[in-house]
C-alpha cells in the first residue's frame, strides 16, 4: 500500500492543524476533540490510528470520522480489524497485557461492519505532508513497524535521528503508546508523540490529549502543543458497563489510571502511574 | 542514511548451506557486558558459567565502553543493556552508568546483592535525573530459599529478596527475571507478584525465561538434544526478524558477539570492535533454537 502525499490547505502562510490517534472506539471523547479543535481553529484534522479497542460500541466513530474528514492513518489494530485476523498485533509481551487484549480485540472486531472494515483495510501506513516547508511524515508506531512503541523515556535521540533520516522527514508524529510527548532534537527536527483520545494517559486525569500543530510558512516553523479534552467519561464509563466491557477498562476512564497494557511500560512511565 | 546494510563479509565460518544466516537489520539496542564472566556468584543455571574466579571475560574498561557508546549512538542505537557477571562489581559501574544515559534508556540485569542503601539511594537519584529510563532487572529464580539457593547459591533468597526491599525503599521499580529451570505452573506468576508486594514493590513486574542448556545448566538440567537445532525448514522470516540479534549486538573485552548467550562461543566471536561485528551471522548454536522456539528474547 502506498503512502499519501500531497500539499494541502497549510500551504498558506499560516495554519492549524490537529492530529490525534488511538481512538479505541471512544467515540464520546472523538466526538469532544474534533468539536475541540474546530473550536480552536483547526483547519485540517489527522487520526493516527487505532480506532477500535478497549471501549464500546466500534462503529460509532466511523461517520464521526468521515463526517468531519478526519485524514486517517493505519493503525496494528485497524490493520488486524479490517483483515479479520485473530488479534491486534498490539505487540505486547505480557500474558496479562495479552489477555485484555484479547478481550477488546474480540470485542470489536466481532462489532464492526463489513462496510467499516472495509474502510479501515484501505487505510495507508503513512501520510506525508509538507508543511512551512518541512517534510512532515504521520504514522502510527514508528514509520519502520506500525507496532513499534516510542515511548518518551525508553526511545534515544539517536535512534529518532535515524528514523527521521530513513524516511526523509523533517517532523514526525506518531501514537500507538497512549502517551504524549515531544522531542525537539538538536537540529531542529522534532518527533511527537499525540498520545491517544480513547483512553486517559495513566496520569490520573480524566481527559484525553491531542496534538494541534501550527505551521508558520512564511517563517518555516512547526510549533506542537498538546491539548487536553474533558468529555463526558462517565456516560463512556455507563456504557462500557452496559456492554460486559471489563471493569479494569471502566476503571481507567473515570480514574485516569491505567489498569491493563501495564507491563509494556518503561520504569520511568510505570513509575509515574498507580499500578 | 544510516541505515546498516550487511557487509558482503562472510559470516563467522562460511556457513554451510543447512544454516540459518540472519543479516542484522539495524542496531538498535547495543549490550555491553561490563561485568564480564565475573560475578559474587555462580548459579546452577548460569549459561555462561559465571562466578568469582572465571575471568574469561574481564570487566569492560571506561574507554572501551565509552567507544562502542559513541559508535552504537552514531549507528542510531534505540536502547542499551548493561550485563556479566555482576555489572555492579565493576569499581566504576557509576560511570559506566551515567555515560550510558547520556546516550540512551539503560537496562542493568544485576542480582541485586551488591546494591547497598547507598547504591540504591544513588540510583534513584540517577533515575530522577535521566531523561531517559533506567531499568533494574533483578534475577530471582524461586519464592522461597528452598526454590532459589539450590540455583542461585545459598542465603541468595533472602540476600535478593532484601535487596529488592532497598530498591523499594527508594521508589525504584525492578523487573525480576525468573529463569524457568524447573517449569512453572498456573500460579507462579502470582505467587512471585505476591513476593514482590511484600517485598515493598508496589507495581511488581515480572519476566520468565526459558532457561539456555549451554554453560553450567548443560550439566544442572540437561545438554541440547542434537536435533534442537534452527534449519530453513523449521524458520520463516517472521520468525527470525524477531530475534533479537536481528537488532542487537553484544561488546565484551574480548570482542563483539551476537548477544549475551553465545560469548563463550569463540566460533560466534564477530570481530575486535563493534564496527566489525555488524555482519550476518549464523544461527548454528542449539541456542539459537532456544529463542527462536521459546520467543526468548533478553531485552525486558
Amino acid at each position: 500500500m502506498s503512502n499519501v502525499s500531497g500539499r494541502t490547505t497549510t500551504d498558506r502562510a499560516s495554519a492549524r492543524v490537529a492530529i490525534f490517534g488511538g481512538v479505541y472506539n471512544n467515540h464520546v471523547s472523538l466526538a469532544a476533540v474534533i468539536r475541540d479543535a474546530r473550536e480552536r481553529g483547526a483547519t485540517e484534522l489527522y487520526c493516527l490510528g487505532d480506532m477500535g479497542g478497549f471501549g464500546p460500541s466500534p462503529d460509532r466513530v466511523f461517520p464521526l470520522l468521515r463526517d468531519a474528514g478526519v485524514v486517517c492513518v493505519q493503525g496494528n489494530y485497524d490493520h488486524s480489524v479490517g483483515n479479520d485476523l485473530d488479534d491486534c498485533a498490539c505487540g505486547y509481551t505480557d500474558p496479562r497485557d495479552n489477555a485484555f487484549a484479547q478481550i477488546s480485540y474480540d470485542y470489536t472486531v466481532a462489532r464492526t461492519s463489513d462496510a467499516n472494515k472495509a474502510w479501515l483495510r484501505a487505510l495507508p501506513p503513512s501520510i506525508r505532508r509538507e508543511w512551512g516547508g518541512r517534510r512532515v511524515l504521520l504514522a502510527h508506531g514508528s514509520p519502520r513497524r506500525t507496532n513499534e512503541f516510542l515511548w518518551e523515556s525508553a526511545t534515544s535521540d539517536a535512534f529518532l535521528r535515524r528514523l527521521l533520516d530513513d524516511h526523509d522527514a523533517d517532523a514526525l508524529f506518531v501514537t500507538h503508546t497512549g502517551i504524549h510527548w515531544t522531542r525537539e532534537l538538536d537540529d531542529c527536527r522534532v518527533v511527537v508523540n499525540v498520545g491517544a483520545i480513547g483512553r486517559p494517559a495513566n496520569d490520573g486525569r480524566t481527559e484525553v490529549w491531542y496534538s494541534l500543530v501550527d505551521v508558520d510558512s512564511e517563517a518555516g516553523s512547526l510549533r506542537a502543543a498538546h491539548v487536553p479534552v474533558a468529555y463526558d467519561h462517565e456516560s463512556l464509563a455507563r456504557e462500557m458497563l452496559e456492554e460486559g466491557l471489563p471493569d479494569e477498562f471502566v476503571e481507567t476512564i473515570l480514574t485516569g489510571w491505567w489498569t491493563t497494557c501495564l507491563e509494556i511500560l518503561p520504569a520511568k512511565e510505570r513509575t509515574r502511574g498507580r499500578y | 542514511m544510516t541505515r546498516l546494510e550487511p557487509t558482503a563479509a562472510a559470516a563467522p565460518h562460511s556457513p554451510d548451506r543447512d544454516e540459518v544466516v540472519l543479516a542484522l537489520d539495524a542496531l538498535d539496542t547495543l549490550w555491553l557486558q561490563v561485568g564480564g564472566t565475573l560475578c559474587n556468584l555462580a548459579c546452577r543455571h548460569c549459561f555462561i558459567s559465571c562466578g568469582p574466579r572465571n575471568d574469561s571475560h574481564a570487566f569492560m574498561d571506561v574507554a572501551a565502553a565509552a567507544a562502542a557508546l559513541r559508535d552504537a549512538e552514531a549507528r542510531g542505537v534505540k536502547d542499551i543493556y548493561f550485563t556479566g557477571g555482576e555489572p555492579f562489581l565493576h569499581p566504576q559501574i557509576r560511570e559506566l552508568i551515567d555515560l550510558a544515559l547520556a546516550v540512551g534508556p539503560l537496562t542493568i540485569l544485576t542480582n541485586g546483592m551488591l546494591i547497598d542503601a547507598a547504591m540504591a539511594a544513588w540510583l534513584r537519584e540517577r533515575f530522577d535525573a535521566s531523561r531517559y529510563s533506567l531499568e533494574l532487572r533483578v534475577s530471582l529464580d524461586g519464592t522461597s530459599a528452598r526454590s532459589n539457593d539450590p540455583v542461585r547459591g545459598r542465603g541468595t533468597f533472602t540476600a535478593i529478596v532484601e535487596a529488592l526491599q532497598r530498591l523499594a525503599a527508594v521508589g525504584l521499580s525492578p523487573v525480576v527475571t525468573v529463569t524457568e529451570v524447573d517449569g512453572v505452573d498456573a500460579g507462579s506468576r502470582e505467587r512471585f507478584a505476591q513476593l514482590l508486594r511484600d517485598a515493598g514493590l508496589r507495581q511488581p513486574r515480572l519476566k520468565f525465561l526459558a532457561p539456555f542448556r549451554i554453560g553450567r545448566e548443560a550439566r544442572r538440567g540437561r545438554p541440547y538434544d542434537p536435533s534442537e537445532r534452527l534449519t530453513h525448514e523449521a524458520v520463516d522470516a517472521q520468525g527470525l526478524a524477531a530475534l533479537q540479534c536481528a537488532s542487537s549486538r553484544m561488546v565484551t573485552a574480548r570482542g563483539v558477539w551476537p548477544c549475551p548467550i553465545l560469548i563463550d562461543d569463540d566460533g560466534a566471536r564477530l570481530g575486535d570492535a563493534l564496527g566489525d561485528g555488524l555482519r550476518p551471522i549464523a544461527l548454528r548454536s542449539p541456542a539459537c533454537h532456544t529463542c527462536y522456539v521459546e520467543g526468548v528474547t533478553c531485552r525486558t
